[in-house]
């Protein structure tokens, strides 16, 4: 019997502590399939943020350095400058890159290292129990904003793919979702992509998720994926934000 | 043979880095240390090594992380309120045992303070900095040969206990400008096999300071511990003129080096005094501190600072001996004729003869 799918080698054989529902567990997936695509599991070193994803050297079976909430970019730049040869990522979530770590994602961006950053951006801060991010759309009630996100006292959303593309520094800039097949699809694309630069040595690239966070947002696993599709897609639309080497 | 040269505190610092095999710097400005960067932005592109201005001190301690995660030898250098800054990641360094260089070339706080030479980093630099229970190995020199001698040694003792290292002087002895002499370093470096340089013919490996498993933290903090306390070996600490002395004056970096000149004002007034000054300010030299306090009749502690080293002497001394206090927060740097006053004060009060 032909065998069509497995496990990736780069991810072990154990159970992800993710909620039910929880989107990091197929973008995990995801990318350690990318590992595997370009033979990197040997040469990749991550850097782990802070946050629900905070474990994901419990699953990924490639070097990892825990960094600082909001420090990836840096611990990454680190990493690289030492290592040129190596694969290196950081996976971080909304409240990591575009909240504390704001400064480190933008320079990191602007230098242009060689690196490949997963954006994980789930609207909320979901390890520390649902807090309001700086991705929290308009009127949404988090634990922090009880009457839902007010634009007159904490402001827009922010867009991070948007933001990052205007930045000189930076070569591929994507936002995907997987909610659906046909978004999975293009998700495994743009990571696909994502690694090329890096492995070309083309630049700064990097993917954002739009994912859920059902536990917080306190839906079922199918009405966060809704959300995502529906709510999220609305304010921070999918596609290719930048691709220098676009023919 | 080793090469004589005259340059400046900060210089000595740069280059001993260098000659340790140093290849990676990352830094922000802030005076009086930014000879530092400076001279490594020169020098290290040149030998195929990585100068980096980070976006701020947070950064800048956070891709030493990243570098010497990977086993190279790393090195980051700030002044007291960079420092400040620093801390969360030299927090994550020693967590996870990791090995980096700091270089503190102190100014007077706190806030924004100045930028005149002081003593007010010692409680930060030797009580851990950041949170949690962790130790930084803290290295205090008094000249600029001493800048060059012991960054190589703060890179040795970094690999060796794989824990952050600082360098602490101030903005005096970063400033000065003397002869050095510019030793090679001999050492051969030794395989790091924690280090993350990507899963080749091994699984995955991970470096991190999270720990949620019950107990686990629980064992982890006590083999940091077990280190810090095995650190003990490392103390170093230099006497002058401390033989039959009835009163030792202790002091560190820049005021234990204008202290010897004080020393000599009070032994030609044939005054019994002598001076200690340690080299490791963690460890601190508690035992030789004791030894001293049992064989003089009075310790005098002084610092640039309102008085904290004083609190590790007076530790140490453990009533061994009355031990006195003498302290000049910054602003100005105070003279060996002043401070030899101030020992007299000392002297008299205790009824010495
Ligand atoms: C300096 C610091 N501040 C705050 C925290 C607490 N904290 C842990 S995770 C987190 C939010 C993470 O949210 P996000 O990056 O969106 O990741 P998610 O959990 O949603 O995957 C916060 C604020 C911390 N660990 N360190
Ligand atoms: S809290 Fe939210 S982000 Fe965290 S694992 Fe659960 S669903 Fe995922």
């Amino acid at each position: 019997m032909q065998q069509v799918f497995d496990r990736p080698k780069s991810l072990k054989d154990v159970p992800y502590h993710y909620c039910p529902g929880c989107h990091h567990g197929v973008i995990h997936r995801l990318v350690a399939e990318q590992i595997d695509a370009f033979g990197l599991q040997n040469k990749t070193l991550a850097a782990a943020s802070v946050g629900c994803s905070v474990l994901m050297y419990d699953y990924f079976d490639v070097d990892v350095l825990e960094s600082p909430h909001g420090r990836a970019p840096a611990v990454a730049t680190g990493l690289k400058r030492a290592m040129p040869d190596s694969f290196v990522f950081t996976y971080q979530g909304d409240g990591d890159l575009a909240a504390i770590g704001t400064a480190e994602i933008v320079h990191a961006a602007n230098r242009g290292e060689n690196i490949t950053v997963v954006f994980v951006n789930n609207a909320v801060f979901g390890m520390t129990g649902g807090q309001m991010a700086p991705t929290t759309l308009e009127g949404q009630v988090t634990t922090t904003s009880p009457y839902g996100r007010s634009a007159a006292t904490d402001g827009l959303p922010i867009r991070v793919c948007e933001l990052l593309s205007t930045l000189e520094g930076t070569s591929y800039i994507a936002r995907v979702a997987v909610d659906n097949m046909k978004n999975l699809k293009k998700a495994k694309a743009a990571l696909k992509r994502a690694f090329t630069y890096q492995t070309k040595g083309w630049g700064f690239s990097l993917v954002e998720f739009l994912s859920s966070c059902p536990t917080n947002w306190k839906m079922t696993a199918e009405e966060a994926n809704a959300r995502v599709g529906k709510e999220m897609a609305a304010y921070f639309p999918l596609g290719v934000y930048k691709d220098v080497r676009a023919n | 043979m080793a090469r004589r040269v005259m340059i400046k505190g900060n210089e000595a610092i740069a280059m001993g880095a260098i000659e340790a095999g140093c290849r990676y710097y990352f830094g922000y400005p802030i005076t009086p240390q930014t000879d530092i960067p400076e001279y490594l932005a020169a020098v290290l592109p040149k030998m195929g090594g990585t100068f980096l201005q980070a976006e701020s001190e947070v950064a800048a301690i956070n891709m030493l992380m990243g570098a010497a995660a990977t086993g190279a030898r790393a090195m980051t250098s700030s002044s007291s309120p960079g420092i400040s800054l620093k801390q969360e990641g030299i927090s994550y360094l020693a967590g996870s045992q990791i090995p980096g260089v700091i270089v503190n070339m102190s100014r007077s706080g706190p806030g924004l303070g100045g930028i005149h030479p002081s003593q007010g980093d010692y409680f930060q630099s030797t009580r851990g900095g950041g949170h949690g229970d962790y130790r930084t190995l803290v290295l205090a020199p008094s000249t600029a040969q001493e800048n060059y001698d012991l960054t190589m040694l703060a890179f040795d003792l970094a690999d060796k206990y794989r824990n952050p290292v600082m360098v602490l002087g101030d903005a005096l002895i970063g400033q000065i400008k003397e002869p050095v002499e510019l030793k090679a370093y001999r050492k051969k470096p030794k395989a790091k096999p924690w280090a993350l340089t990507g899963a080749e013919g091994r699984h995955g490996q991970i470096l991190k300071s999270l720990f949620l498993a019950d107990g686990e933290l629980t064992d982890h903090n006590w083999l940091l511990d077990k280190k810090y306390k095995s650190m003990e070996k490392e103390v170093r600490y230099e006497t002058y003129r401390a033989e039959d002395a009835k009163m030792m004056l202790v002091a560190f970096g820049s005021v234990g080096r204008i202290l010897r000149t004080s020393v000599d004002i009070l032994r030609d007034k044939g005054k019994a005094v002598g001076l200690m000054r340690p080299i490791t300010l963690f460890p601190f030299p508690t035992k030789a501190v004791r030894q001293t306090a049992e064989a003089a009749q009075v310790l005098l502690a002084m610092e640039m600072s309102t008085g904290q080293m004083v609190e590790d002497v007076r530790l140490a001394a453990d009533c061994a001996c009355p031990v006195d206090f003498y302290g000049r927060p910054p602003g100005s740097i105070p003279t060996p004729d002043e401070l030899a006053k101030e020992a007299m004060k000392v002297w008299r009060k205790r009824g010495l003869k």
